[in-house]
């Protein structure tokens, strides 16, 4: 396997007594879409901030390769509304055109939906020209049509432009079927490796219920339709939906 | 107020006081603008409130050890953005905890030291709202040169201090120094302030940084937009001020502020969003 893009190992982090992340490893390969699912309070975030060195851990090591460039779109952007931004500086038109907010361009940041907000930050972490794209909670305030195809993009990018991708999500409806590895993380790693694999795992079903876990069924998602402008989806992918 | 010749001198010479003054305020605000903006962007209002209030303190040191005004209160101004940073970074207090502490303090301790001073030969009233009219040339000099490195430094910043404002992860991952771009904006702040206190003085430092700035939000597509608005703002709130001073004999800091006033109310009605 080629040298991870990041490697974190046997990460320890605690802020006023309380220990966030106890021993935790990962590592991103290029070309490859690792996923760190869990509960409120597990820790993504602080992961994250980890990987990117915005935190420095108490114990373990974070390892980057020379020269890496990372892409980071945060989980949400309070942005300040008295400062006038317009979306084109934040993306130029063909990064953009590719995470479908073309239209967008001529707008104020300010003015954004939630939707329209992630997918410009998405192009903005584009411009970079990244190794590696860190996204916390990627599809935050996207409707159900809107997230499909935000993981089918970021799925793209790592099989077309060899981006690896460290994401996070609670969200693992849709997570499942984009991403070559899940983490499973509760403060610690409760279990990890193939999507089909974790789901399985006693500890996943421990953490998220039997039940829900059931629901969580692989999701792979069908290009057999557009979803159009107004939100219409023509399918509502159910608890029982389980698609081949 | 000691009416003799000299005053009767003044009146003779309005025109040139009146030019000396426009040539002070002038650099002032266009300097005050951009920086205007970051405090409003940043919410630094209290911050530029607590600068003020520390500058008098300035000031009277400056009396009590024999140095100059604006020596005396660029070194306090820098003192209180530097505890600040302290503060911010070691303490669990807030930071308008720590600028209410340090604003009231500072003003509180200049005050008592001022009255402590029997001999002081220190303009109260004109240190509190400001005393355009007794720059001289070589304050006016002060002000053009002064203000022109503050804005080649804000220059020469801008990158990072906008992607900070913007959010100060995405800064930092996108390589961007974020304590520093943070530190570098508070002493220069700071230096603005300093500048700032002997045109429109204690009270009235912080209306010049703001209300321009937020008069240029309603037109600004963009930061530089807004910046460059705010600076072109702020001159014409000078030039009004002091015009206006002149015409119905008003204090000229208040006039200035009036005027800055008048154009904030003005892009309210006329301004698209």
């Amino acid at each position: 396997m080629a040298e991870p893009l990041i490697a974190l190992e046997r990460i320890c982090f605690a802020r006023s007594g309380q220990t966030i992340l106890a021993d935790v490893s990962l590592a991103v390969q290029p070309g490859r879409i690792l996923t760190v699912v869990g509960p409120n309070g597990a820790g993504k975030s602080t992961l994250v901030k980890l990987a990117l060195g915005l935190l420095r851990p108490d114990s373990g090591s974070v390892r980057r390769g020379p020269g890496l460039v990372i892409g980071y779109v945060p989980q949400s952007l309070s942005l300040e509304p008295t400062l006038p931004l317009s979306v084109r500086r934040h993306g130029q038109e063909a990064a953009l055109d590719r995470v479908g907010a073309g239209h967008v361009l001529a707008r104020q940041v300010a003015h954004l939906s939630g939707g329209e907000m992630q997918r410009v930050m998405l192009a903005r972490a584009l411009l970079r020209r990244p190794h590696l794209l860190a996204l916390d909670e990627p599809v935050g305030g996207v409707d159900m049509a809107g997230q499909a195809e935000l993981y089918d993009l970021i799925a793209a990018l790592a099989r077309q432009d060899g981006v690896g991708v460290l994401m996070v999500s609670h969200d693992l409806h849709v997570v499942m079927a984009a991403t070559d590895e899940v983490v499973c993380l509760n403060r610690h790693v409760c279990c990890a490796g193939h999507p089909e694999a974790v789901k399985g795992h006693p500890e996943y079903l421990a953490l998220f219920g039997s039940k829900v876990a059931a629901s969580l069924a692989v999701y792979t998602h069908m290009h057999d339709h557009e979803h159009l402008a107004d939100g219409s989806v023509g399918h509502i992918h159910g608890p029982d939906c389980h698609h081949g | 107020m000691v009416r003799s010749a000299t005053f009767m001198d003044r009146i003779a010479t309005m025109d040139e006081f009146l030019a000396r003054a426009l040539a002070g305020g002038i650099p002032l605000a266009l300097v005050a603008g951009p920086f205007g903006c970051f405090v409003v962007w940043r919410r630094m209002a209290y911050f530029g409130d607590t600068l003020a209030h520390a500058a008098l303190l300035g000031v009277v040191l400056g009396a009590l050890l024999n140095v100059d005004f604006g020596i005396g209160i660029a070194v306090t101004s820098l003192a209180v953005a530097l505890l600040l940073a302290f503060g911010q970074r070691r303490g669990p207090l807030a930071s308008d905890t720590i600028l209410g502490i340090l604003s009231h303090g500072a003003l509180a301790v200049g005050l008592v030291l001022l009255a402590l001073m029997h001999d002081a030969r220190i303009n109260l009233m004109g240190w509190l709202l400001g005393d355009i009219l007794a720059l001289d040339w070589s304050d006016v000099g002060v002000l053009w040169a002064g203000g022109a490195v503050l804005l080649a430094l804000l220059a020469s910043q801008w990158r990072p201090l906008v992607a900070v404002v913007v959010d100060e992860d995405l800064a930092a991952v996108e390589g961007h120094n974020v304590q520093r771009a943070r530190l570098v904006l508070m002493l220069l702040v700071a230096l603005v302030v300093a500048g700032a206190m002997k045109v429109v003085g204690v009270l009235l430092v912080t209306a010049l940084l703001v209300i321009p700035a937020a008069t240029a939000r309603r037109f600004a597509r963009t930061p530089e937009q807004m910046a460059a608005l705010a600076a072109l703002l702020g001159a014409l709130a000078v030039a009004l001020g002091l015009a206006g001073s002149w015409r119905f004999d008003t204090p000229s800091g208040p006039s200035v502020v009036v005027a800055a006033l008048l154009l904030f109310g003005a892009a309210q009605v006329v301004g698209r969003r």
